[in-house]
Formats: C-alpha cells, sequence, structure tokens
C-alpha cells in the first residue's frame, strides 16, 4: 500500500552536505584560495562585481568559490549579501575623464590627446590553446616605456566631439535625485538612468545578444566606438554633516561610448549621438554592449519608430535580469502536481468527449 | 589563501545599526505603497517604540493566538540578521503597500520587492509579505502543493524558523499565519488567521496583453471584455472554459485578479473567506489582498457557470470526498491511487480514525 513520503528535511541536509564535498573536489587537489580567484580570474570577479551591483573583489571572489565557478549563482550570492546592506548616500558622480588609464582606444579617431594605449588586451591574440601555462611557470615581466607627455591629459572623444557641437550634449546634472532600481518598482516607462542601471546589472549573455541584434537590422544604430577606457577613478562622498567630499577611495571601472548617426529632426540639426556604457573592473564585451542597447532604447526619445526588441524597453527591462531570468526558469523545478493534476483532468474529459463523437463530416464550403 | 583575512559579516557591515538604517536613500518613495514625502525620515516629534516592540503589538492585535497545540517554539535564531530578516525600514514599506491592497481589494499594488537570499520565483514575493506581517507570538504553517513536507515548502519554513524563531506548526487550525504555494487548505480558515499566497504572475491579464503599460490602463478601466472572450473562445473550442488553475476572479465587484496558480477547486474558499488573504509577487513586485468577508467571484457566463474539478474517488488513505487529491503513479502498468493533496487535513481525518480503501486504481 501507497504511504505518504515525509523526510524532505533530511533530503535537503544531505543533498547541501553533498555539495559541499563535491564543491571541494578532490582532496589531493589543493584547495582554491579567495585571493587566488580574485587575482587569476579576475575578469570573472569583474563580471560578479557589474551584474551584482557591488564593488567588492573578495566577496566576489568568495562568492565564486562558493557557487563553483557558476556566475549566475555568484551573482546571486553577492545580490542577496547586498539587499542586507544599509543605504547611507549616494556618491559624488564619478568623472570618468580624470580616470587612470591603463587602457584607452578609440575607433573615431587615429591619434587623440592622450594618445591609444592598448593596455592588458586579448585583442590580437591568436586564439592558440597555450599548453605552456599547464605548467606552472614564471611569467616575462611587461614591458615599461616612459609616458607621453600628453598622458596626465585624456579628455574623452565625446567632449572633444562636443565642443563643435558634432554630438549631442551630455545631459546636464541637475542634482535632481537619481532612481534606484533596486528599492523601488520599475514604471513604464522608464527614465535612462533608470534604463542604464538595469542593463549595468543585467545578464552579459542577454545584453550582448540584444546589441548584436541591433547590429543585424533589428533596430539599427550605425555605432562608432568613440572610445572605450579602462581605469581607476575616485569615489567621493558628501557627509551631511560636513558639507564637504570625502574621497572613499577608487574603483576600476570600464567606460564606453558609443557614437552614433542621428539625421536630425526639425528641431535640431543633424548631430551624433551618444549611447552609454558602463561596468566594474574590465568588462569590454558588457560595456559596448550595454552602450549599443542603450541608444537602441532611446528610440522613442529620438523619434525613431521602435520596431525591435532592443528598442522596447519593457521587453529589455524585464528580462535582461539573470536572477529574475534564472529563478522564474528554474523554478519550474519545483513541484506542480497539483496543476498538472487540473490539466490532467481537463484533458482526459476532453479526450472522452473527442471518442464519444460521431465521425467527423466532411469540411463543408459554408455559403454564408 | 592568506590565513588572516576575515569576510565582513552583515553586523560589521552596519547591519543593526539602527542609526545607519533608513528608509529608502531615494526620497521618490519605495512604490505605490511608499509615501514620497516621508523619505528621508525626520525625526519624529514624539518619542516611538524601537521597532520591535511594535512589531509584537502590531502581530497581537492583527492575528490573536489561535489555539497553541503541539506548536513548537524554536529558539535557533541565527544571530546577524534581524527579525524574519528583513530590515524594519522595508518591512514597514512592505506593510504600507499591504495596507494599500487591503483598502482597494483586488488591486495589484507596485512595491520595493528586495532580493532574497532565495531565487525570484520561488516564493520570495510571499516571503517578504510574511515577514513584514509576522510577529514574535505568531505560529507559521509552511505548505506546496498542499504539502508541508515538499522541498520548497520545507526550506522556507526553515528559514522564518532560523530568522526569527518564531513557532511553526503543521497544522492548519494551530497557524496564524500560513504561507501557500498553489492550494488554500481544506480546514476552513478562520478570523484572525493570515494567508499568503507565492504569486509567479499577479497580472491575470498577461497572456492577453504582455505589456504593464496597456493591462495597468484595462484594469483601470475596468475593461475585462478580452477576459471573457477569452473564455468564450474556450467554450466554443473545446465545449469547456480551458483554464483549470489560477482562474479569473474578481475581487469585491471591481478588479479582476490572478487568485495564483491555485486549482479552481479552491477559488469558492476564497469567496466570503474569515481569513484575510495578502498576495506577493516578488519577481513581478507586486502585493494585492483580499480582506475578510470580501466577495470574489469566479469569472463565467450564466449558460456555463463555473464549475470546479470533481474527482469519481475518495482519498485512498482517509477516504475524504469533496478535496483536492493527488495522483500516484504506482507501476508502469498504469496503476495509480488518488490521495488528499492537503497532507494535514488528510492526516487530522487518519488521527480521527477515517480509513480510506487502500486501493490502487
Amino acid at each position: 500500500m501507497y504511504v505518504a513520503v515525509k523526510g524532505g528535511e533530511a533530503a535537503i541536509d544531505n543533498a547541501h552536505r553533498l555539495l559541499a564535498e563535491v564543491r571541494r573536489g578532490d582532496p589531493a587537489v589543493p584547495e582554491l584560495s579567495v585571493a587566488q580567484i580574485r587575482a587569476q580570474m579576475a575578469l570573472l570577479v569583474d563580471r560578479v562585481m557589474t551584474e551584482g551591483s557591488l564593488h567588492d573583489p573578495d566577496l566576489a571572489a568568495l562568492a565564486l568559490k562558493q557557487a563553483r565557478g557558476d556566475v549566475v549563482e555568484a551573482v546571486f550570492l553577492v545580490r542577496a549579501f547586498r539587499t542586507t546592506l544599509p543605504r547611507f548616500g549616494a556618491s559624488v558622480p564619478v568623472d570618468t575623464g580624470a580616470m587612470a588609464v591603463e587602457r584607452r582606444i578609440s575607433a573615431t579617431f587615429k591619434d587623440l590627446p592622450g594618445g591609444q594605449v592598448l593596455g592588458p588586451t586579448f585583442d590580437y591574440t591568436h586564439r592558440l590553446i597555450d599548453f605552456a601555462l599547464a605548467a606552472e611557470g614564471e611569467v616575462e615581466p611587461a614591458a615599461e616605456a616612459e609616458p607621453r607627455a600628453d598622458a596626465a591629459l585624456c579628455p574623452r572623444v565625446t567632449d572633444l566631439l562636443a565642443r563643435d557641437g558634432l554630438i549631442e550634449a551630455s545631459p546636464m546634472d541637475e542634482g535632481a535625485p537619481v532612481g534606484d532600481l533596486t528599492r523601488e518598482p520599475v514604471d513604464y516607462p522608464a527614465d535612462r538612468a533608470l534604463r542604464l542601471q538595469a542593463l549595468a546589472r543585467g545578464d552579459e549573455g542577454f545584453v550582448l545578444g540584444l546589441a548584436y541584434s541591433t547590429q543585424r537590422g533589428y533596430g539599427r544604430t550605425h555605432p562608432f566606438v568613440g572610445e572605450i577606457r579602462v581605469g581607476e577613478v575616485a569615489v567621493a562622498f558628501v557627509p551631511e554633516e560636513l558639507g564637504f567630499a570625502v574621497p572613499l577611495g577608487r574603483v576600476r571601472l570600464t567606460e564606453c561610448q558609443m557614437v552614433n548617426q542621428f539625421k536630425g529632426s526639425g528641431a535640431t540639426p543633424p548631430q551624433f549621438t551618444r549611447g552609454y556604457g558602463l561596468s566594474f573592473g574590465q568588462s569590454e564585451r558588457k560595456a559596448m554592449a550595454m552602450a549599443l542597447v542603450d541608444r537602441a532604447l532611446r528610440a522613442e526619445e529620438l523619434g525613431e519608430p521602435v520596431t525591435s526588441p532592443a528598442q522596447d524597453q519593457e521587453f529589455v527591462l524585464a528580462h535582461c535580469d539573470s536572477l529574475q531570468a534564472t529563478g522564474f526558469v528554474e523554478h519550474l523545478k519545483l513541484p506542480h502536481y497539483v496543476d498538472f493534476q487540473a490539466e490532467l483532468e481537463l484533458v482526459r474529459r476532453l479526450r472522452a468527449e473527442f471518442e464519444q463523437k460521431p465521425e467527423p463530416v466532411e469540411m463543408q464550403e459554408a455559403a454564408e | 589563501m592568506s590565513g588572516t583575512q576575515t569576510f565582513p559579516s552583515p553586523r560589521a557591515r552596519g547591519e543593526g545599526r539602527g542609526d545607519l538604517v533608513v528608509d529608502a536613500a531615494s526620497p521618490q518613495g519605495e512604490g505605490e505603497g511608499g509615501f514620497p514625502g516621508e523619505s528621508p525620515p525626520v525625526p519624529p516629534p514624539h518619542p516611538r517604540l524601537p521597532p520591535r516592540f511594535a512589531d509584537d503589538e502590531v502581530g497581537e492585535t492583527l492575528s490573536p493566538q489561535a489555539g497553541r497545540g503541539d506548536a513548537q517554539r524554536t529558539t535557533d535564531q541565527q544571530s546577524g540578521y534581524n527579525f524574519a530578516y528583513l530590515d524594519e525600514g522595508t518591512k514597514r514599506m512592505i506593510r504600507r503597500a499591504i495596507l494599500k491592497g487591503i483598502a482597494v481589494p483586488g488591486y495589484q499594488v507596485p512595491f520595493a520587492s528586495r532580493e532574497m537570499p532565495m531565487p525570484y520565483g520561488w516564493g520570495t514575493g510571499g516571503v517578504q509579505v510574511t515577514a513584514a506581517i509576522l510577529g514574535r507570538s505568531d505560529v507559521l504553517k509552511v505548505i506546496d502543493q498542499g504539502a508541508d513536507d515538499t522541498t520548497n515548502a520545507v526550506s522556507i519554513r526553515r528559514f522564518f524558523a532560523k530568522t526569527s524563531g518564531v513557532a511553526t506548526t503543521t497544522r492548519t487550525a494551530e497557524a496564524t499565519v500560513i504561507q501557500t504555494r498553489h492550494r488554500i487548505p481544506e480546514t476552513p480558515l478562520t478570523e484572525g488567521q493570515t494567508l499568503v499566497y507565492q504569486v509567479p504572475i499577479p497580472e491575470p491579464l498577461r497572456f492577453l496583453e504582455p505589456r504593464e503599460t496597456e493591462t495597468r490602463q484595462l484594469h483601470a478601466l475596468a475593461e475585462y471584455g478580452a477576459m471573457h472572450v477569452k473564455l468564450y473562445e474556450d467554450i466554443s473550442r473545446h465545449g469547456h472554459i480551458a483554464t483549470t488553475y489560477a482562474y479569473p476572479v474578481e475581487v469585491a465587484g471591481r478588479y479582476v485578479m490572478d487568485p495564483s496558480p491555485t486549482p479552481k477547486f479552491d477559488n469558492p474558499k476564497m469567496d466570503d473567506c474569515p481569513a484575510l488573504q495578502l498576495f506577493g509577487a516578488g519577481r513581478e513586485r507586486r502585493i494585492y489582498a483580499v480582506p475578510p468577508y470580501t466577495r470574489v467571484r469566479s469569472l463565467d457566463f450564466e449558460d456555463h457557470p463555473f464549475r470546479v474539478q470533481e474527482f469519481t474517488h475518495p482519498c485512498a488513505l482517509c477516504g475524504a470526498d469533496g478535496v483536492y487529491l493527488d495522483e500516484m503513479l504506482l507501476d508502469d502498468a498504469g496503476r495509480r491511487m488518488f490521495v488528499c493533496s492537503d497532507t494535514d487535513h488528510c492526516e487530522g481525518r487518519r488521527a480521527d480514525g477515517h480509513v480510506g480503501t487502500g486501493d490502487a486504481i
């Protein structure tokens, strides 16, 4: 006879113990340290910080260790931690123009103040597996050079274009409070600041796919990489009791400014428009994809027809978050037998009625 | 890794330091439940009780103790987090949304859903609602598919036992707060009890109109024609309304509401229910409510009145009729058995001496 099964609690505990053992793997192999992950899986750490919306490399590295390297799971851990932190204010906007540039490239000008700085990049490497890396060994130190005379001055390309009015002006900072996606439900239509927040937190793969779709004609934006820059910027905060900015520290950022064609309208002369991307650490793919989708989402504002997914903010904002997506997709693992029973009953009834029906008559052309 | 490196605990980062906690960083409030003028908070003109005391008072006023029975008080409260995990500012924000939901039955109130330590789609909305209303004297029951021992129900019950230390129970009659996924208990609910539903898609019109901007307008205008057309098309195509769960209801003669994916079998229990019914959708950031003794009508037509599922056999374990049953597959020859979906109800009946046939079908 059937007996209702109990014991969910013990099963859960045992599953988690097994998970811990499997996470550690073969005990004969030395355990990964958080410092190793932070130093040697740096781009992964950057991605977890970016999508986790929290700048804390140690925590991101620990999350990756705990998540067995699953990025979305690590982002989840970081976000769940972040949600418990108190908010005591917003920093002064960071000045990416004053960034200590490690890498800075422009696809729109061959040379420009501050120069083209390649920095550490996979670009131009031949993607051949380096079997020498399988054996441990010392790395040849990087070459050093005297900085260019104008290295300290590295203005943003968009600022140079804006001087001649060739590109739309950056929106003025009117001191209005910036919304916070994590503290308020999105009310459509969402303003650009909220859209950028959503894209910055959005899943890299999803945002990349959308960005790619704009290049293949689904909401074309005619983009040029005005500039990508990677480096540290200073973060400052104005405590109310002091009334002046206090430096908090420095964070490493990747900024991408896309320059996009725009034919102008009756009210505005032809000029280039902007698409903007910003991420923690070195996350160029994400910053570029974000900039393309940001520009695509401005279609309505710029009077362009909204015809493609990347231009549709309800579509993009409601689906770009990896945690929301993974949670709802994976919840299908949860038991649904009550609802399935309801469907079974209906399908059985409909099938019984189908069986009882007389042979279907040949469809006749209806006269009426 | 160097042995000296430590990672800050949530407490070290400021959690638990009431002087740092503010309602919201942005003065826009937190959704419709928020009061725009209230944040950042100004010092109150009179001394206030610490939130934790208020919690108990509110708890005792709103949910008087049901019978305690064999309810067990858990004491291994995990340190480092606030009572029931959420900070008091967040709870206030959620309570405001709940109050607005109660004031406008069936209306979906946007709220600033937090990122919880369990995945979206796994009950984060229900968990936040429960966390916001839970007081120290509450007795909590958590069910999934009608059962207390399904894995996710176990997980959520343990979460609250760990973070709040409140007593938990599996008995419907003993519970003051019942969090549920996909079922309403068979034992009739009573005054003072609160049923918290986990909701995946709060918008009943979502599969007819995917855009939030459109559906908000349709609700504002009480324009529910599309839903009736959908039900009518079911009848013309299949001879029946082919919606078997998440069957749309009209609340208090105004808003059409998604009852969450409960089988339509449970819809009549929502009508004129003495208990407070709260609905939390975490991923979609909506809260809605049905106050006690409110009219909840399942949509239908005069010539096709609403009907619930009927089972041809009673529960094989306790012999109950007129309850919702789970179908168990016993072998690969098609032998099946139907047993109560509500495990507490089934156990209670068997304890009272009711016996089913135990037969397979």
